[in-house]
């Protein structure tokens, strides 16, 4: 359940749309099922009272959206960034991929969103999901109506949420949260903990399920190359077909290795991968690399900050003891 | 596809001694693009670059793989030798199987084995290779010297003597310098004076040689041999052309007590004046600060006393741009703030005071008319401690102080303590160190005379704290070799102040995307073999900008800048290293990372108008390199998420071509 | 030396400047290493990109090392440092990933370290034969 009212953000939006200080709003609407909300633009309050949504399913991040939706008219666009979202809004304006000026941002708190697969996993033929006294209610076509404790269907990066606190934003809905200490690296850390042979086994189990599908690139804040060196021919890597095992270990690893450093936590790869794929832990391995390694860095807590991967002291640890750092630091 | 020429060196028996080179010329003639190979005694000799040539033209040839010794022996020789041929000198690609195959494996089977896949790699990567043309680009004739001390002046001499005109850009009225500051200088104790303001004179006099003064460089844009500068001029409210120097209204002025700045504060000068007797330009210059005229618009006497006419109340900032070809960093040092070695009671009593200052109190033009006297009661001190490395030597997470050695406080200290035995014998003279580092040329040798001849108590340990009590100053301090505390009660003490570089460097830095250590000093593009020229093209390195010296050692490195700035000035025309970086604006997302990677500035963005497959038009921002500037290190490639950014001669797709024909 | 039925294949990056310099230095004295080791002439250890080394282990390679001058030597000024950093990140990866850390290493060599050069070429290439063929970061199709 959302503290903020869904008819507060619509009033916000169409409000801002009726003065005329933006010409389209990025929101939610509803998809196929209650679960899968999906993002869309609008431009007229009818349009929002119509068709708008906000609910435990308003996972999408926005900020990447913005890239291509600046580019499309001269007027502004109004945008709904939660708080982790606004770290994904930092680090592309940090990167100059929009205009800050296109943009009006309407910060909206969040108490977490659920994970749509922890829903489906446990109900089948789903009509209906809500909120009944702080509980998920589904109702379904063959077993009735089911009810689940919200934490548990809460999404893992809801779980380890970072920090319920706006980076960026021009007007805020709400009371604004702090930056929370959370155990996003424990499961790093266990993994840490195991034996090579046990690390190997993992990800193999993991990795070999991606089906190449892109969706963790397509949705990626981070990954917004006008064209990505997989599909481009001049890398010598190009390639987009499944092939083998390895194939998509060099995709996920250079995957997170482009966006170490820039990558904001957001868990969206993770979300939408429909392999169930836990692709978070790799970007949150180089995230925890980086700060044990060269002191604590939050991409996206800023706009403008210089990730410690394109920076250098003259007294860093050789690769070698990062390895043996990385690897037995339990 | 390329038709490819692959020639395999003998080198006598260095190389077909442990390898079978026919195999090799046989073995690759199979590889993609190969339409001939051949092998010979020594490819390097005319005869072998001559079967290069005729094949180049026999078999129309675009491109060629020599199997020999390493590229670092031969490949400016082979290049050379395919652009004879009218075959593009970076459509050769050297396979090297002396240093890196025969030299170091033993038996013919395997050397000839890796030789063949040397020469695979090599033919991948020429495959893929695309003629390469150096850039050139013009060069301004005309130099920017920043900093007018002596490092500048004698890089500005050597240039302007060579024929090229010369600017001097000096923040103070005048140049000079701290050396102008000096009394005595060592190891010969020729006066500074008497050999500096001979030094300045000429500077103001010599033809290609234009003083800035009172001016600081506010804008530099450009790269080497086309730098666009803007150089601030600050008001000095006298008209330089016309002053005389005649000094009437530095005596009328009724504004007396203005600091002076060139005494360190030590006396006082007027509002309007001229730092010292042989400033260059002998102008003065009006101080705002001070000026009641310029503050409340009532005095204006400077105005009446002035037969020339040059005095202008009016005066405003003036900027000026000029085009040069290099820039001369000369920015120089500073002492250190006293203000953290409270231990040494420098806020506390005036009779503490640096070594810079102690310059003054004995020169003869300083605030005593060089007779040392006390500052708080003008008395003659008889007991004298000076103490080294204050503020040198520090531990690195001191939270006062460097950590480097300021190099030329052992050598002053030491004349410091000379001059004062010899002019006043009666003086006890005590000097604390940690170490006595003189390396140079008669500088131990004028060390031993000071403690020998003359008699200076040197003391190995350090001062730990200096109290003022009445007219003295207790002096608590540990003899390491005796072993105990010493207690002196002085008249004077003298600190050893550490220097540090000039504040104005690290913004100039920033302007000339110069690199500069965690000191604030300029890091030269090698430490060894190109000490006097930044990693930045066109900008070079003269003085204590790049790290403490003394004169000798300044004026030299000043000599060698000047004549590297000849070197690049003499040159019409720059040809560029063609293996550069090149951003596919297509797939640039001007997110900016390369950019922080570049250790040279060569990488700018811009907007650019894209046009759409819908036929509209979208302006996006791209990374573009600046071909004269970028030296190639390939930095930015990796960098690049999208690939966009790739260097000219070790492409993306080369070394990947390199990487899958080794493990083929 | 006794040549074992398994001969591993190294790909050494080395830079121009320092380290390839120094595999000459080790050949004008004559200094043996293992002949697996075959060199790629980059301009600077920072030219390397993880690709580079993620393919050559795609295609069949053993171990993976890099050569660059030793910090604060770099040609460059600073591509070594940037070096240092991504392959520290890159490395911890592919430990992470179960990869045996042997297989990779970044190693400082100078243009005058010839025996640095040799003795590092073949420390690497006794503990790459140690761990035996690499599976884990093969890709089988591309083997012909």
């Amino acid at each position: 359940m959302q503290e903020i009212k869904r008819e507060v953000l619509v009033a916000k939006a169409s409000e801002l749309l009726g003065n005329g200080t933006v010409d389209r709003v990025i929101g939610w609407k509803n998809g196929e099922f209650d679960y899968d909300v999906t993002p869309a633009v609008f431009t007229s309050a009818e349009e929002l009272e119509k068709e708008f949504v906000w609910n435990d399913f308003c996972g999408a991040n926005f900020s990447k959206y913005l890239i291509k939706e600046t580019g499309k008219s001269e007027g502004k666009v109004m945008v709904f960034l939660k708080p982790c979202d606004t770290y994904s809004f930092n680090q592309l304006l940090t990167e100059h991929r929009f205009d800050r000026e296109k943009v009006y941002v309407v910060g909206v708190p969040c108490n977490g969103m659920l994970d749509d697969s922890k829903v489906r996993a446990c109900s089948e033929g789903i009509a209906s999901v809500s909120e009944e006294n702080g509980k998920v209610a589904v109702e379904t076509l063959y077993d009735g109506k089911l009810t689940f404790e919200r934490n548990d269907m809460l999404a893992e990066r809801c779980i380890n949420c970072k920090s319920k606190k706006h980076t960026a934003y021009d007007e805020l809905l709400g009371e604004d949260g702090e930056v929370l200490d959370s155990a996003r690296f424990d499961e790093v850390e266990k993994l840490e903990k195991m034996t090579p042979d046990e690390r190997f086994a993992f990800w193999q189990n993991e990795l070999s399920r991606c089906i190449r599908c892109n969706a963790c690139r397509n949705i990626c804040p981070a990954c917004s190359c006008e064209k990505c060196v997989f599909d481009n021919p001049d890398s010598g890597v190009e390639n987009k077909a499944v092939a083998d095992s390895f194939e998509e270990k060099m995709f996920h690893i250079i995957r997170a290795f482009h966006v170490a450093g820039r990558c904001t936590d957001c868990g969206e790869c993770s979300r939408v991968c429909p392999q169930n794929i836990p692709l978070h832990l790799l970007n949150r391995k180089f995230i925890k690399d980086i700060n044990e390694f060269y002191g604590e860095y939050q991409a996206g807590a800023e706009a403008g900050s210089r990730a410690p991967i394109v920076d250098y002291t003259t007294e860093d640890i050789e690769p070698s003891e990062a390895v043996e750092r990385g690897g037995d630091n339990a | 596809m390329q038709r490819i020429g692959v020639f395999v060196c003998h080198c006598g028996t260095n190389i077909a001694g442990t390898i079978d080179v026919k195999a090799v010329a046989e073995a690759l003639k199979n590889e993609p693009g190969v339409v001939f190979s051949t092998d010979y005694q020594y490819m390097c000799s005319q005869a072998g670059q001559d079967i290069i040539k005729d094949a180049i033209a026999e078999h129309k040839l675009t491109g060629i793989v020599v199997c020999s010794c390493s590229p670092r022996m031969h490949e400016a020789t082979f290049r050379k030798t395919a652009a004879a041929a009218g075959l593009n000198s970076y459509m050769v690609e050297i396979a090297n199987i002396r240093e890196q195959c025969s030299w170091v494996h033993k038996e013919i089977p395997i050397g000839t084995e890796k030789a063949i896949i040397l020469g695979k790699a090599a033919v991948a990567k020429v495959n893929l290779n695309t003629p390469l043309t150096p850039g050139e680009s013009p060069v301004t004739k005309r130099a920017l010297v920043i900093g007018g001390g002596i490092a500048g002046i004698q890089t500005a001499l050597d240039i302007a003597d060579a024929g090229f005109p010369v600017d001097i850009v000096e923040t103070k009225p005048t140049i000079g310098g701290k050396m102008a500051q000096l009394d005595k200088t060592f190891p010969t104790l020729d006066c500074a004076a008497c050999i500096l303001t001979p030094k300045m004179v000429e500077v103001a006099q010599h033809e290609n040689i234009r003083i800035f003064s009172y001016s600081e460089v506010s804008e530099i844009k450009g790269f080497v041999g086309n730098f666009d500068v803007t150089i601030k001029r600050r008001a000095r409210y006298v008209k330089e052309d016309i002053c005389t120097g005649c000094g009437a209204c530095t005596e009328k002025c009724p504004q007396k007590k203005v600091p002076n700045e060139f005494n360190l504060g030590m006396d006082t000068r007027r509002a309007i004046y001229i730092p010292f007797a042989q400033a260059v330009p002998k102008v003065a210059t009006i101080d705002a600060d001070y000026c009641t005229m310029l503050k409340t618009g009532k005095c204006g006497v400077c105005s009446k006393v002035c037969t020339a006419g040059a005095i202008d109340y009016q005066a405003k900032d003036e900027f000026i741009e000029e085009k040069y070809g290099a820039i001369v960093a000369a920015t120089g040092f500073n002492p250190i703030s006293m203000d953290k070695f409270d231990e040494f009671a420098y806020s506390q009593s005036k009779d503490v005071i640096t070594s810079l200052e102690f310059e003054r109190l004995t020169n003869a033009a300083g605030p005593t008319a060089g007779k040392l006297l006390r500052p708080s009661d003008g008395e003659h001190p008889h007991t004298i401690v000076f103490v080294q490395c204050v503020g040198s030597r520090c531990d690195a997470c001191a939270e006062k102080g460097k950590e480097y050695c300021s190099k030329i406080c052992c050598m002053y200290t030491a004349k410091h303590a000379m001059l004062t035995r010899d002019k006043y014998p009666d003086t006890d003279v005590y000097v604390f160190y940690i170490d006595v580092r003189t390396p140079g040329k008669n500088f131990d040798e004028f060390y031993r005379r000071a403690v020998e001849e003359y008699g200076v108590h040197y003391i190995k340990g350090m001062v730990g704290k200096v109290s003022p009590e009445g007219n003295k100053l207790k002096v608590q301090a540990s003899d390491l070799i005796a072993g105990k505390q010493l207690h002196i009660d002085a008249d004077l003490v003298v600190l050893a102040a550490a220097i540090e570089p000039d504040k104005s460097a690290r913004p100039l830095a920033t302007m000339l995307t110069a690199s500069m250590d965690t000191n604030d000093f300029f890091t030269e593009a090698h430490p060894k073999l190109r000490p006097v020229e930044s990693p930045t093209a066109g900008v070079f390195l003269s003085g204590t900008c790049q790290g403490p010296k003394d004169i000798p050692e300044t004026v030299s490195q000043a000599g060698a800048a000047a004549s590297k700035v000849i070197g690049l000035l003499a040159k019409d025309k720059l040809t560029g290293n063609p293996c550069v970086a090149h951003s596919d604006e297509n797939m640039c997302n001007g997110c900016s990372t390369c950019e922080k990677v570049c250790p040279y500035g060569a990488i700018t963005y811009q907007d650019k108008e894209f046009r759409m497959p819908d036929r509209t038009t979208k302006i996006r921002r791209i990374a573009v390199v600046n071909e004269a500037v970028c030296q190639g290190c390939g930095c930015c490639t990796v960098a690049c998420m999208s690939g966009a950014m790739d260097l000219k001669g070790f492409m993306n797709k080369q070394i990947m071509a390199e990487v899958d024909a080794i493990c083929k | 030396m006794q040549v074992n039925e398994y001969k591993p294949l190294i790909v050494a990056f080395c830079c121009n400047w320092c380290s390839y310099a120094g595999a000459d230095l080790a050949g004008n004295n004559r200094l043996n290493y293992p002949a697996e080791v075959k060199i790629i002439r980059v301009p600077c250890s920072c030219r390397v990109n993880p690709m580079f080394i993620l393919r050559a282990f795609q295609r069949g390679a053993d171990g993976v090392i890099l050569c660059g001058c030793h910090p604060g030597d770099c040609h460059y000024t600073s591509g070594n440092y940037f070096t240092r950093r991504r392959m520290a990140l890159l490395f911890s990866m592919l430990d992470f990933l179960g990869i045996e850390r042997e297989r990779t290493r970044v190693e400082w060599v100078s243009a005058a370290e010839g025996a640095k050069f040799a003795a590092t070429m073949n420390d690497f290439v006794e503990k790459v034969v140690a761990l035996g063929e690499n599976k884990r970061l093969e890709d089988l199709r591309c083997k012909k």
